[in-house]
């Protein structure tokens, strides 16, 4: 599946098994919460990253201590109108200071990808084809003037002194 | 009020931009009317029965004339001649092609207007006081802190995609105008014994299928935490509020299902740690947009206007105007007009090109330029002189406009039902008019006193039924339509909601039982200085339900 990180398009690095399948003898690996969650001794000897996938109404608690070593958490969209995603988002950048990828998956449309890198989505695992094509093309049109901080505060401007006005960088 | 600036601009004309690209994408068919069905939402369109409905924002109900004669022109080039103004002070034109959209919505931001959020999932246009700045009782203008609400919640990156729509309303004084306690969120600004600002706040109001009255989740929220608080709440909902069944997905159903202190706990733990942080409402800023909102330069005037009385006493037209559509206001030789989009017989609400041009001139000429739209779907013009009453009397009337009305039985809210609506069951619109035309006798109206009617024509409730004094809900069985009654109900300070009295009565019966409701108060009222609501409290449904089905055994 294309993987649009970092403002482009680049090959996965990490692994997902699928369902009980298992994992790889090395390399980088991702599981759900809930295998991570029984296998988490052993996923923490592998000698390589180790991820986890979240579903829009996961919640946070329990992989909150694991967060620091987590070299990715994918947060997928069942629906692109379910926002919950949004908030796990904010919650894993602001409250709990993740800094490893995050990565939105599932309904990924290019008109919520610039809401979903302003909630702090730094990778977008993208199947719609409509919308590989606008991001490849850059060809998304999107509000870049905003009105409240959000959790991409890195890559935002401040345009003038108001407190909460921020400019994000062009999509295309 | 509130003008913008480069960064205003650009937004706006960056939202346009994006909206005419989702137009452009429905249009070739790259987009489905599945696919493209929340993105029109969001910007203010629907699909209605006949045709395509734009809704247009009218920040917390304050307009300048030039943005009213732009409307005016709109509704002549794109719509049928007249616009619909709504319970949630915005307006909508109703006959609109969708191709046209992106080019009023480039008209529109030339007068700093847009669509943005007045539908969707997503926090809706920020409602408050249609008196707020003129209102004689008012511990401190709501509309500053409005407009902070407006711009932070707009095109938020994390409130986008609720469970349901999210709508909040602000009141800056003791009497609500604006039926705060029927909304997600409602504010009212106070001030502490010591004199700070800050806010009251209720959360979890609502009406539909489910109504509910909000309940106070501080009574003292400080100033500067207003943005942190409203963002902890959302972030509850957002991550709670039920997304399995959409009748249950509003806040209200949260509220009640995780019961007022655990959900207050979830909101106060969000809350603590979001306080004192990047949200946090700096003094300077609150100065920066409350200059925005300072008072017109007010001349200082006697409190009376001989001119004013003399027309009162010799005018027997302007004085029920007087004693209806003028209310105090708080510098002394000025009033509040409230310009009745009620007359006798007509959709409530709707006002014509025309019309919207004479309201644009009064404002300009008598009213420093302001006008605003009321949840009770009227216009006021809410500063000007007690002096120039009667002339601007004279002008309304001259308009079609002069309907003395303001808070009687024929003040009806009624959502746009049948006529319009794809989720209606029943007609509302002309069960409005026909009231309106059964009380039409102004003597008869003025004898009656305060009374509010309001009809739905679905169980969504948009035309508030729940909370008017007599609430009507037209409903369907079997292909006929029917209109249930609700007595007692209210949406200010002592927030009630109505009780259903009995069965329904048929479409044709239904103007003869509010009669029979509103002849057996007369009956019982133990003055004319008892209004319906008071005396309805008094004595209960007891009356009522017996004159209205006593006859049927
Ligand atoms: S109450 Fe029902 S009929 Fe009336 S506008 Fe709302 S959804 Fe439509």
């Amino acid at each position: 599946m294309p993987l649009f990180r970092n403002g482009r398009f680049e090959d996965d690095d990490w692994q997902i098994p699928a369902g009980d399948a298992p994992l790889p003898a090395s390399g980088k690996v991702a599981v759900p919460k809930a295998r991570f969650l029984a296998e988490r001794e052993a996923l923490r000897g592998r000698n390589a990253p180790v991820g986890v996938l979240l579903t829009a109404g996961d919640t946070l608690d329990d992989i909150v201590p694991d967060l620091p070593r987590l070299g990715l958490v994918v947060i997928s969209f069942p629906k692109y109108a379910d926002g919950r995603p949004y908030s796990l988002a904010r919650l894993l950048r602001d409250r709990h200071g993740y800094v490893g990828e995050l990565r939105a998956s599932g309904d990924v449309l290019r008109d919520q990808v610039a809401l979903m890198l302003r909630a702090g989505f730094d990778a977008l695992d993208v199947t719609h084809a409509g919308t590989v094509a606008a991001l490849r093309e850059k060809r998304i049109v999107a509000v870049r003037h905003h009105y409240q901080p959000a959790s991409a505060e890195a890559s935002e401007t401040r345009p003038d002194p108001r407190p909460w006005r921020r400019v994000s960088a062009a999509l295309s | 009020m509130y003008r913008y600036d480069e960064f205003d601009r650009t937004f706006v004309q960056e939202r346009v931009a994006e909206f005419r690209d989702q137009v452009a994408r429905r249009l070739s068919g790259e987009l489905t009317e599945d696919q493209f069905k929340p993105l029109r939402l969001m910007n203010g369109v629907y699909l209605q029965l006949h045709a395509y409905m734009l809704r247009i924002a009218i920040p917390y109900g304050t307009l300048s004339s030039r943005q009213l004669r732009l409307l005016a022109s709109i509704a002549r080039d794109h719509d049928k001649g007249y616009g619909h103004f709504t319970t949630r002070q915005n307006l909508q034109f109703n006959w609109i092609a969708l191709k046209d959209v992106p080019d009023i919505l480039d008209k529109l931001a030339g007068v700093e207007m847009h669509a943005i959020q007045t539908s969707g999932n997503c926090i809706r246009n920020v409602t408050a006081d249609h008196f707020a700045g003129a209102a004689a009782d008012e511990a401190a203008d709501p509309r500053p802190y409005a407009e902070i609400l407006r711009q932070w919640s707009s095109l938020h990156p994390e409130f986008t995609f609720l469970p349901r729509k999210f709508k909040l309303a602000v009141i800056g004084a003791p009497n609500d105008r604006a039926a705060i306690q029927t909304h997600d969120i409602g504010l009212q600004v106070k001030r502490d014994e010591t004199g700070s600002l800050g806010f009251a706040v209720y959360v979890g109001g609502g009406q539909g299928r489910t109504p509910m009255v909000a309940r106070k989740l501080r009574d003292f929220l400080p100033e500067a935490d207003l943005l942190a608080y409203c963002e902890a709440v959302l972030r509850v909902y957002n991550l709670e509020g039920r997304r399995d069944n959409k009748y249950k997905a509003r806040i209200k159903i949260l509220v009640h299902e995780t019961g007022e202190a655990a959900f207050t706990e979830a909101v106060d733990a969000e809350f603590a740690a979001l306080k004192g942080k990047a949200l946090t409402l700096p003094a300077d800023e609150v100065d920066r947009i409350g200059a925005y909102f300072a008072s017109p330069a007010f001349a200082s005037l006697p409190a009376q206007s001989d001119l004013y009385e003399r027309a009162v006493k010799t005018d027997p037209a302007f004085a029920r105007f007087a004693s209806r559509n003028v209310h105090p206001h708080k510098i002394p030789g000025y009033g509040i007009v409230t310009i009745s989009l009620k007359p006798t017989g007509q959709p409530p609400g709707d006002a014509t090109a025309t019309q919207m041009e004479a309201v644009a001139d009064l404002a300009a000429h008598y009213g420093f330029d302001e006008i605003r739209v009321s949840h009770e779907q009227n216009l006021v013009l809410p500063h000007v002189r007690l002096d120039d009453i009667p002339a601007v009397f004279e002008a309304l009337r001259a308009a079609g406009l002069a309907t003395p009305n303001a808070g009687l039985v024929t003040d009806i809210i009624s959502c746009p039902g049948l006529d319009y609506c794809s989720l209606a069951t029943a007609r509302s619109i002309p069960i409005a008019e026909r009231l309106s035309e059964r009380f039409a006798d102004l003597d008869r109206q003025h004898a009656i006193g305060e009374l509010k009617i309001k009809i739905s024509g679905c169980i969504n409730a948009c035309g508030h039924h729940h909370v008017g004094h007599i609430g009507i809900l037209g409903l369907e069985r079997k292909g006929e339509e029917f209109y249930q009654i609700t007595l007692g109900g209210s949406g200010d300070q002592i927030c009630t909601i109505g009780e259903i009295v009995g069965r329904g009565f048929s479409s044709g019966e239904i103007v003869d039982a509010v009669e029979t409701v509103i002849d057996t108060y007369l009956g019982l009222r133990t003055s004319p200085q008892e209004t319906f609501l008071a005396a309805y409290r008094r004595v209960g449904e007891a009356p009522f339900r017996e004159a209205l089905y006593a006859a049927a055994g």
